[in-house]
């Protein structure tokens, strides 16, 4: 039987669909003996989703460029 | 006339004024992208002068291949991508910091394969707008925290959604070498956010 640790491992492998038939018999027989590693499963699914969430929105993080440093930009454009 | 060609009108606009070397319009296009564009590059590196410095530089290689760009995609999404590429070759060279404290965040083992510290549901409500926004933030904190070989892979994968084989060439490593980074930094962040979302509390 595989175990929590190997799990893991292969985790990212199962959710892309690249894991070996067999591989992934053992990764969902461990699965439906084991509560903790389905919310781990569950967790890492969701902070993958999380990371993307956080990005999606266009101003999400944006901040108004630096009067400085359009000055310099355009400085430096002139130099070249 | 429908937003979105008002829209393209403007840029048709602007790319020829870029063209013609009209100053006031470079200046347009740094105004009008520039805090976005710092945003993302600030995903990339640690401190505020080396994102800005790679901003010069991507605006800067922009200027100078702007009779290349070919207007299949948008101006916004063609300047992402140079800021992308200037934020890595920046990253590319800083001094390598010792990649430290990963460790923490994966998970632990026992020595018979199972759970140190077994995983448990986090609470799933449908966040209002403000909690939203709150958790969007309380992430890229923790995506900030993150060693920068790690980060970067993330990024590249997950958010700039490049493929592995892309990502790999980016950073001049192996395929094997990206996926098992991103493993271990999609860990990582779960093991900074746990915390945060764990059984219901909070």
């Amino acid at each position: 039987m595989m175990t929590c640790r190997e799990v893991v491992d292969f985790l990212m492998d199962y959710l892309s669909g690249s894991l070996a038939a067999a591989e992934r018999r053992e990764f969902e027989r461990h699965l439906e003996a084991c509560p903790p590693c389905v919310s781990f499963l569950k967790t890492y699914e969701r902070t993958v989703a999380l990371g993307k969430e956080a990005f999606s929105e266009p101003d999400s993080s944006a901040q108004k460029v630096p009067g400085e440093l359009v000055k310099a930009i355009l400085a430096a454009k002139r130099k070249r | 006339m429908s937003g979105s060609s008002i829209l393209e009108e403007r840029e048709r606009n602007l790319l020829q004024r870029l063209r013609a070397g009209e100053d006031r319009a470079y200046e347009e296009l740094v105004r009008e992208h520039g805090g976005r564009l710092l945003a993302v590059a600030r995903r990339f590196l640690a401190n505020d002068e080396d994102a800005q410095d790679a901003l010069q530089e991507a605006f800067l290689s922009a200027f100078r291949s702007i009779d290349r760009f070919e207007g299949n995609s948008q101006l916004g999404t063609w300047l992402h991508r140079i800021v992308v590429n200037a934020s890595l070759m920046k990253l590319r060279t800083r001094k390598r910091h010792r990649e430290t404290g990963l460790d923490d965040l994966l998970p632990r083992f026992l020595d018979d394969g199972h759970h140190a510290e077994p995983a448990t549901d986090w609470r799933l409500e449908s966040p209002s707008e403000a909690e939203r926004k709150e958790t969007g933030a309380l992430v890229r904190k923790c995506i900030e925290r993150l060693p920068p070989m790690y980060r970067t892979v993330l990024l590249l994968r997950d958010i700039e959604e490049l493929s592995t084989e892309e990502t790999a060439r980016h950073l001049e490593v192996t395929p094997n070498a990206v996926k098992v980074r991103l493993h271990r930094a999609r860990q990582a962040l779960r093991g900074l956010l746990d915390p945060y979302f764990r059984g219901g509390a909070a």
